[in-house]
């Protein structure tokens, strides 16, 4: 049916090249999208994917210089002989960071933004303003500031900043990011509800697929080095091995259906858990494989290392951020702390580092209370590690920026050298120990703040969203380091957003919502909770579902069995 | 968290605050002028009463605007203390007279024209001072931009003001993580430190200031450009009002002011001589 319409977008032997780079980003691109469809453009980190939208957008090469051969054509426009400004009119894009895209001083002047550029009116600027906020539900908040909403509502003011121009294409560039788990499902639901409104074509650039299948998708364009692997429906391209093969991970049901034994075929329908189809010998073989073997139970009986009784804070008199805290973390213990932005987290960890001090409760370590300690004292047994590398890094040259600590500390640089060296070596940047931190990855410059904090030698360390905006290699990357590091010895605790960082590698979390503590039990028993996911913002795992399909009771010990498989399949291979 | 801000938008219901960014601009541009071309104590006195009545108007609190306050009297003390020790005989020159108060060293006498010509310098400051904090913590940044635009300044060096004074919050704040993460791997930056190693050290804090504030105005440049932001020469705004009654009255208050100013200047002359 599709191929008798004319395709909206039309790249034909299409190639882009930036003018710093020596080689192609985007090779010999021939893609077709059709008015209305839903494309999904998976791949990982550094496949083309970004660039591939900013030709679309206009970004590239207008924004971005670069060169473009080949066509493209974007809604009836020759997109690189055409302007970022034109493109605007056909397609609208939502960029990642909903916090740095928010233009406006409030909602309304934000929506309008386009139509002030556009010269619009005021009177009718107003109106069209209005009905876009009705369309993605925010018009009751007009006159709110952008600190004033939440990350969702955010999001929801940028789809309606670009929907005022009535474009045909909406593009949307990780939209999942930067949210909790239940508002990501609440954006998938959006964009999904925006596009049978407005019948525009939908382009969303993900690397969660599982994520982004939790409403259809047309058609998924698979790209890895620049070109395209792969241009299939859901269904069958889920059922093939592409994406394992190109480090974009598969929903976790169709993994554990593997593990059990079970052919994806498209004919199975794999691409949603509620209707992938599971005849009785496919529920047999995943009953079997369940009782195989019995979940190892992880028993984390250690000695306390992180005691924390009766905390209360709030940042002004009257406002409880955190209320009645209490826990107790085993020294060699990784655990992982969960709940909706604005839950407290983050102002956990501030007074575990004492960036701030608690109105009441005491914080001890090692059963030593920890009041009397400024934060430079206590870096030498808790370590802090933010989510973003860029805010930590000060230095040019690795070693420098993990010796910086010491620096002031009384050590000899002999002894300043020596521990240096070590931290290096446990964190595997020993050879590139005389490089510059531009040369590095993403990843490589995590674990240079990961090691600038170890060299202090501390006993724990505390790490923000380890592992945002990452493809799954990357995230598997930082992932085993730490664990490794744990295996050393090192507490990790970790703030988080990510359910299968929580899943696979934290037997415990403790669960915030509203400033308090809600739940303190391991992961698979939290993500098997209903009530409690729903409570902070969480999001169930497919596995869970999948039991329940079965009639496997508990569920929870299922998902304990799927992540110990898990394990062992990916340490020792397949 | 709130973070403690310099100077930014406070907004409020007051009078002021329902003022349009014109009216303010001109009226703030006006008043200026009124103060800058005397030196006539009582003119200074009537100009200082209406500035400060038209603070108290605007609902904003002293301590809200103290760091700019504070920053503002080193200044003027500063100003004083040079004036002094170039000319210490300035006074004297204008008004014609020689009162010596008390003598310092060498050719400096404190002379009562001198302190008078002084106190006349620190009215101007007075004067100038809530009017100018006013216009920038009771103006909307938008209503800034759109008023800036209003007299025919380009939109683009507008809204590039209103985007830089809207970021400094946000950049303050990034400011205080980066610095608590900084103490927190052990660097000295605290307030027990000493003071020499936390000046040293906090150079380990504007690199990734920098880094991210350049990320920040990446992203934001880019969300603007794709909403067509600079297509045209001319732009509509969201936030602008049609102007009220009390518009017309402010901007009348202020010409009357200039006026008075300068038919005092043109008919007295610049000084209030009390010495004669």
């Amino acid at each position: 049916m599709a191929d008798v319409k004319t395709p909206i977008i039309s790249f034909r032997n299409f190639s882009f090249q930036y003018r710093a780079q020596k080689q192609p980003t985007l090779h010999d691109i021939n893609l077709d999208i059709y008015p209305g469809e839903r494309v999904l453009i998976a791949g990982p980190s550094g496949s083309g994917k970004s660039t591939l939208a900013g030709c679309v957008n206009g970004l590239n090469p207008f924004a971005n210089a670069g060169e473009c051969t080949g066509t493209l054509t974007v809604d009836g426009v020759d997109a690189p002989d055409s302007s970022i400004f034109e493109l605007s009119r056909h397609v609208g894009t939502v960029l990642q960071d909903p916090d740095g895209q928010f233009i406006g001083l409030t909602v309304g002047e934000d929506i309008a933004f386009a139509l002030e550029n556009d010269c619009v009116p005021q009177k009718e600027m107003h109106q069209t303003t209005r009905r876009a906020a009705e369309l993605v539900g925010v018009e009751t908040h007009l006159d709110y500031a952008p600190h004033e909403l939440s990350g969702g509502q955010k999001q929801r003011v940028s789809l309606a900043g670009v929907m005022v121009d009535q474009v045909n294409i909406l593009l949307f560039d990780e939209p999942l990011a930067n949210l909790d788990p239940a508002t990501g499902k609440q954006a998938i639901e959006l964009i999904d509800e925006i596009q049978q409104k407005t019948d525009t074509t939908v382009l969303i650039i993900e690397h969660r697929l599982e994520d982004v299948l939790w409403r259809n998708v047309d058609r998924i364009v698979l790209m890895n080095d620049g070109r395209i692997l792969a241009d299939l429906r859901p269904d069958e391209l889920l059922s093939g091995s592409l994406l394992a093969e190109n480090g974009i991970r598969e929903p976790l049901y169709l993994t554990a259906m593997r593990y059990a034994g079970i052919a994806i075929t498209p004919e199975k329908h794999p691409a949603h858990v509620d209707t992938v189809v599971l005849d009785e010998a496919d529920t047999r073989r995943l009953r079997t494989w369940f009782r195989a073997s019995k979940p190892c139970r992880h028993d984390p009986a250690t000695a306390p290392l992180l005691e924390v009784r009766g905390l209360n804070f709030g940042y002004t008199k009257g406002q409880n951020t955190l209320r009645d805290i209490s826990f107790s973390i085993g020294r060699g213990e990784m655990v992982s702390i969960v709940g909706r932005n604005g839950a407290g987290k983050s102002t956990l960890s501030k007074l575990i580092c004492g960036f701030e001090t608690p109105d009441s409760g005491r914080i001890l370590l090692e059963g030593k209370d920890l009041s009397g300690e400024n934060i430079r004292r206590r870096a030498q047994h808790i370590g802090y590690v933010m989510q973003n590398p860029n805010q930590m890094i000060s230095k040019t040259m690795i070693f420098d920026e993990v010796a910086l600590g010491l620096r002031g500390s009384g050590l000899s640089e002999a002894e300043i050298r020596a521990r240096v060296e070590d931290t290096l070596k446990i964190c595997g940047l020993h050879p590139f120990r005389n490089w510059p931190i531009s040369a590095l990855s993403f990843g490589q410059k995590k674990r240079v703040t990961i090691a600038s904090v170890l060299v202090q030698g501390p006993e724990l360390i505390l790490l923000d969203e380890p592992t945002a905006g990452q493809d799954f290699k990357h995230y598997t990357e930082i992932m085993e380091f730490l664990r490794g590091l744990n295996a050393e010895g090192v507490t990790v605790v970790m703030i988080t957003h990510d359910m299968h960082l929580m899943l696979e590698y934290t037997p415990r979390a403790l669960v915030f919502c509203d400033g308090q503590l809600i739940a303190d039990r391991s992961a698979a028993a939290v993500l098997c909770d209903p009530a409690l996911i729903e409570r902070a913002a969480l999001k169930e795992t497919s596995l869970y579902t999948l039991a329940n399909r079965c009639g496997i009771a508990p569920a929870e010990d299922f998902v304990q069995r799927f992540i110990d498989e898990d394990r062992e399949v990916r340490t020792h291979g397949c | 968290m709130a973070a403690k801000t310099v100077l930014n938008y406070l907004p409020r219901k007051s009078v002021i605050h329902e003022l349009t960014g014109t009216t303010k601009l001109a009226f703030f541009l006006l008043f200026t002028f009124a103060s800058m071309i005397t030196y006539n104590t009582w003119v200074l006195l009537g100009l200082m009463a209406v500035s400060f009545a038209a603070f108290k108007m605007s609902h904003i609190q002293f301590r809200e605007v103290r760091f700019m306050m504070v920053f503002m009297l080193v200044f003027l003390l500063l100003n004083n203390l040079f004036i002094f020790l170039f000319d210490p005989n300035q006074g004297t020159a204008l008004y014609g007279t020689r009162h010596v108060l008390c003598h310092l060293f060498w050719r400096y006498d404190v002379t009562a024209e001198q302190l008078f010509y002084m106190l006349n310098i620190s009215l101007k400051y007075f004067v100038a001072l809530p009017v100018a904090i006013f216009f920038i913590s009771a103006t909307n940044p938008s209503e800034f931009a759109a008023s800036l635009n209003s007299i025919g300044i380009s939109y683009k060096v507008g809204y590039s003001v209103a985007i830089a004074l809207r970021y400094i919050p946000d950049i303050q704040r990034d400011y205080h993580n980066i610095s608590q993460a900084q103490q927190a791997r052990g660097v000295e930056l605290g307030k027990s430190e000493p003071f020499f190693a936390r000046l040293k050290n906090s150079v380990s804090i504007l690199l990734p200031l920098i880094l991210t504030s350049l990320n920040r105005i990446d992203t934001i440049s880019n969300a603007m450009e794709l909403r067509g932001f600079g297509k045209n020469k001319k732009r509509t705004w969201y936030t602008r009002r049609p102007f009220a009654r009390n518009d017309w009255v402010a901007i009348g208050l202020g010409m009357v002011l200039l006026l008075i100013s300068l038919t005092v200047t043109i008919r007295f002359g610049r000084f209030y001589n009390p010495f004669v």
